[in-house]
């Protein structure tokens, strides 16, 4: 793998950019693998690379069955924070957010990471509430957050309407300055590049159609394009999870369900932080291209057609509008969903199966871009050692039977 | 926005007047107390959640207020017939 650098920058201006080597190869896939990565995805990907990088594992492919990427990943509106609630999924989104802190360097690619800052509003008292709550756990856990007053919400972003006379004033909010957005394709295609460099097969283009078990133990995949043996199977398929999990005979605790996102028409920088609000369901950043990025609250009803209800968007322009008033001239460019593997406890699972040899990393549901680099990495290191990673430990699908959820309704809700 | 019949206001209206209550015909256990923490937990949580054909509980919330069952195509979204609770769905299909 060729470095990027200024230097090579300069170097290939020379050859009018038309000489920069492939960023990864297109292998065609051998007849087995010690690992496969099903789902090639920002999670999926990240689990290849950190299972080369730390465990030296190199025999390994990740197959999609579209292109790299293209699923939630391309589709989400890359709210990066770690203010959660409960100790387990503070610390797992912390050390997702550490990891964001240093992934361009790591990766020598750029993914644009961008600590603006996220704004959570509350609007009632007892939004309020929650959020001192919130704030003092955070603090408790290591994670950088403050309560602020309407004024300085206003100071921040200061578009935002703090009237008291609108529909539902803005009372205060928490904000985590070290939060803010990243370049969702920059992610998987830096984990790409990342791993394919460290020996990984990249097969796009390639579904996985079966899962298939011998003595209770998994020893490979069928696919659009064959058999391909395994000895473990890491199954990264986000809304497609069960799906996948039914290939195998298995049930998952979780939902797929479309959620929506639009953007404007590109405008001026007027918006430098992440404005989101669970009260009135919506939340809003601006592009380093100028648009205004969106995003809706999930569909009720469960979905895979990568679309949703118009009724949806309606309400999330309405609040949008109520809070900043000067948005409502902004002409919208375009409109999409995803689907989003929602768990009872909005928390993700990360877990070996009832089948030897086969784990499932899902569940990630509105809010998983955020985790991406943190949740290959734990998944890596479960998949690596046949057991969870400690900080993976409370997200097995054991925590449905036993009943020790980690209810983040109330830091996940609409906020992604 | 789907279009969701009634059966029984026998008509079809906007979903926003309804709210989604999830998977359809699973049957609450009649003596939990001597279920296993699996069985149990299997029974709260765990769902089919297919792709294609799913057998799904509406309830009319702004409307007459009860409850029906929908066979609806999760992939597609046509909605393929509505029916009384406690009946079975006309249209089955492999999931896939
Ligand atoms: C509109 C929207 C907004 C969002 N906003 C945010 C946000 O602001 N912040 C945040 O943290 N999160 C957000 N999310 C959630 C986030 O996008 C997901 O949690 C996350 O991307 C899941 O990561 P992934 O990489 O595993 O998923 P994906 O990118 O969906 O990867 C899964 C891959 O598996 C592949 N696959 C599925 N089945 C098979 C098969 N049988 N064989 C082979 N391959 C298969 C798919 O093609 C796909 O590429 C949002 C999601 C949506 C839809
Ligand atoms: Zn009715």
């Amino acid at each position: 793998m060729k470095k990027y650098s200024a230097f090579s920058l300069l170097k290939n201006a020379l050859s009018y950019h038309e000489n920069w080597q492939k960023v990864w190869r297109n292998p065609t896939p051998k007849s087995d693998y010690d690992v496969i990565v099903v789902g090639g995805g920002g999670h999926g990907l990240a689990t290849a690379y950190y299972l080369a990088k730390v465990h030296g594992l190199t025999n390994i492919a990740v197959i999609e069955k579209g292109y790299l990427g293209g699923g939630n990943t391309a589709r989400n509106t890359t709210i990066i924070r770690s203010n959660y609630l409960w100790d387990e999924a503070a610390q797992l989104y912390e050390l997702s957010l550490k990891l964001w802190e240093g992934l361009s360097q790591e990766l020598n690619y750029n993914v644009m990471f961008s600590q603006r800052g996220v704004l959570n509003l509350g609007h009632t008292l007892q939004d309020m509430r929650d959020i001192e709550r919130r704030v003092n756990a955070n603090r408790l856990n290591g994670i950088d957050g403050e309560v602020v007053s309407p004024q300085r919400v206003k100071e921040i972003a200061p578009l935002i309407n703090i009237s008291a006379d609108s529909r539902y004033p803005i009372l205060g909010a928490s904000f985590q300055p070290r939060g803010g957005t990243a370049r969702h394709d920059a992610v998987a295609w830096g984990y790409a590049r990342g791993a394919d460099a460290l020996g990984v097969d990249l097969i796009q283009q390639t579904e996985v159609t079966g899962i298939r078990r011998q003595d209770g133990a998994v020893v490979g995949v069928e696919t659009t394009k064959g058999f391909i043996g395994a000895r473990k199977v890491a199954c990264v398929t986000a809304g497609n999870s069960s799906v996948v999990a039914a290939m195998a005979g298995l049930r998952l605790p979780v939902e797929s369900r479309p959620l929506q996102a639009l953007v404007s028409e590109p405008v001026k920088p007027c918006l430098d932080t992440v404005v989101m609000s669970n009260a009135v369901h919506g939340y809003i950043s601006q592009s380093d291209k100028g648009d205004l990025v969106i995003g809706a609250g999930v569909d009720s009803y469960n979905g895979y057609g990568q679309r949703g209800s118009f009724h949806i968007v309606e309400h999330t322009v309405q609040a949008i509008c109520e809070l900043f008033p000067a948005f409502s001239r902004v002409r919208m460019n375009r409109q999409w969903g995803g689907i989003v593997d929602t768990c009872p406890d909005a928390c993700p699972i990360i877990s070996k199966t009832s089948v030897d040899g086969l784990y499932f990393n899902c569940g990630w549901g509105t809010g998983g871009f955020k985790a991406t680099p943190g949740s290959g990495y734990v998944f890596a290191d479960t998949v690596a050692n046949d057991r969870p990673h400690p900080l993976a430990a409370a997200f097995t699908l054991d925590r449905f039977n036993s009943g020790a959820l980690i209810d983040e309704h109330g830091a996940a809700g609409v906020a992604h | 926005m789907l279009l969701i019949h009634c059966p029984h206001c026998r008509e079809a209206r906007e979903e926003e007047e309804y709210s989604y209550r999830g998977e359809a015909h699973i049957v609450r256990p009649l003596a939990p107390e001597s279920l296993s923490d699996e069985e149990w937990g299997d029974y709260l949580f765990f769902r089919s959640n297919p792709k294609g054909i799913h057998h799904e509980m509406w309830y009319h919330a702004v409307g007459c207020r009860r409850y029906f069952n929908v066979t609806r195509d999760t992939l597609t979204y046509e909605i393929l017939e509505s029916y009384l609770i406690g009946q079975q769905p006309a249209v089955t299909g492999a999931t896939s």
